[in-house]
């Protein structure tokens, strides 16, 4: 699956839509292949401030756990309550169903293109 | 890295890699989960080659009497057994399967990361049995494993031996896709299954076995969910060198009535272990993993590590085993926590194997 064109990226693998002052994030296909079936995701409460660069989450697979980093500044505006039941969602699609987070940003870092992330994952 | 014969097949599949005892082996094709289910409900199909595999010839069954810690010598030809090496302070140097093939030879199948310290092990016990062989044939042999509910029907129509006779822990030889192989009733997931020994080019073998309906090729993540639901050791989690069997409840694998084998002076003092292998499973969906730390409930004092953890595909709870303080009073049901990362987890010590197949 290609990495959207319509999206920013982080090279900690994560995808941001951005839509007015909302901020979507998820994980990158490259990054849940990466991890393995997802079995578990941990998530931060609404209302909650977000740090850039800071962890604010945490996915599980059988094999392995990996940090979810706030890409951004902001506050958590809604999380992704589906994935209590159907974790996999992350795997199955990544860029749509399997989102994590909406964050109301308060600023914005520099983030990568679909081309540079492409690059960074040597596709 | 090393990689088996069948890498193209794995590369054909599309299966993801990992790093495994010195080993760029399949983790996964797709999902873990549905292949660790289709080993539960119907057939699943691994590679796994980088076992080592060794044979000893000659004055064989005196030699692994005097050089692995169970007696050999009492299995008849055609079956099998489960033992370790132990080194002279009696620490495991592998856990492994021992087959015998006929009244003077046997075939042990070692872990891969071990390979070369078992058969340094061995042939520095060779002294005092100058007509016993020992052959590192790890190079020679391709190890496939089938196992699930269907493998026995699925196997059987392919190969020209009766496998209902062929007894769990049994080995036979057997042709299969105009092969000479050894199969062996033998595994490492919980279910029924067997394990075939392929000589040369095992790629037809791989591909006739997977072209049969209800096999799925099954990566290296899954063969670690099973063996854990199973209750099963793996080396380099919950054994070591620095562990006796005792530590793993496998105590009883020792044979204290041998006149004598390696080990044996140093196991009959440390019968007694301080930390022992315990069972635990808690609830909700966050698993406890290797090297987090343990506590009585409430407690400041770590009493002990988890060696494995993971959520439990078949049972959908938490399960892990764990290197517990012996002195810590811990039985079946009694409750513990394990921190992870920051937070405190609710697990009970169950009794294992945590998953058992339906007979």
């Amino acid at each position: 699956m290609a990495n959207p064109e319509n999206l920013k990226y982080t090279k900690e693998h994560e995808w941001i839509l951005i839509q007015d002052d909302i901020a979507t994030v998820g994980i990158t296909k490259y990054a849940a292949d990466a991890l393995g079936e997802i079995v578990y995701v941990d998530l931060p409460k609404v209302g909650s401030v977000a740090a850039h660069m800071k962890i604010c989450g945490e996915i599980e697979s059988t094999k392995s756990v990996g940090e979810l980093y706030a890409p951004m500044d902001g506050e958590i505006t809604e999380v992704n309550g589906a994935l209590d039941q159907a974790p996999d969602q992350v795997n199955q699609d990544p860029f749509g169903d399997g989102w994590l987070i909406k964050i109301r940003y308060t600023s914005l870092p520099d983030l990568l293109s679909s081309t540079e992330y492409d690059a960074l994952v040597g596709e | 890295m090393l990689n088996t014969l069948l890498k193209p097949e794995h590369d054909k599949l599309g299966a993801s890699f990992t790093e495994f005892g010195g080993w760029e082996m399949p983790v996964r094709y797709g999902s873990d989960i549905d292949e660790h289910h289709s080993v539960r409900n119907s057939c699943g199909l691994f590679d796994i080659s980088h076992m080592a595999e060794i044979r000893v010839t000659g004055q064989a069954e005196e030699f692994l009497d005097y050089a692995l810690i169970s007696k050999l010598s009492e299995i008849e030809n055609g079956r099998a057994k489960y033992t370790m090496i132990c080194d002279d302070q009696g620490g495991i140097i592998d856990d492994l399967i021992v087959y015998r093939l006929d009244d003077d030879e046997f075939m042990i199948v070692a872990n891969a990361g071990n390979q070369h310290q078992v058969v340094e092990a061995l042939k520095n016990r060779l002294e005092n049995f100058p007509d016993t062989r020992v052959a590192d044939e790890s190079g020679r042999w391709s190890l496939i494993a089938m196992q699930g509910p269907k493998t026995k029907e699925i196997l059987g129509t392919l190969v020209d031996v009766d496998l209902t006779v062929l007894k769990y822990y049994s080995i036979a030889s057997a042709v299969l896709d105009g092969k000479d192989v050894f199969l062996a009733r033998t595994g490492y997931t919980g279910e029924d299954g067997f394990e075939i020994f392929v000589e040369g080019d095992p790629s037809g073998v791989w591909q006739l076995l997977l072209s049969q309906e209800g096999v799925s090729p099954c990566g290296l993540a899954c063969r670690d969910t099973l063996r854990l639901e199973a209750g099963m050791p793996l080396y380099g989690h919950e054994l070591n060198k620095d562990l006796t069997p005792f530590a793993a409840n496998l105590g009883k694998v020792i044979r204290f009535d041998k006149p004598s084998f390696v080990g044996k002076e140093a196991l009959e003092q440390r019968k007694s272990p301080k930390q022992k292998l315990f069972g635990l499973q808690g609830d909700g969906r966050r698993a406890a993993r290797a090297d987090y730390e343990i506590f009585l409930p409430g407690g400041t004092d770590s009493i002990g590590m988890v060696t494995s953890g993971v959520l439990s595909p078949t049972l959908q709870v938490p399960i892990a085993l764990a290197l517990l303080n012996a002195d810590a009073g811990l039985e079946i049901g009694s409750e513990v926590e394990a921190d992870v990362r920051g937070t405190r987890i609710f697990y009970k010590v169950v009794e294992l194997p945590f998953y058992k197949r339906g007979r």
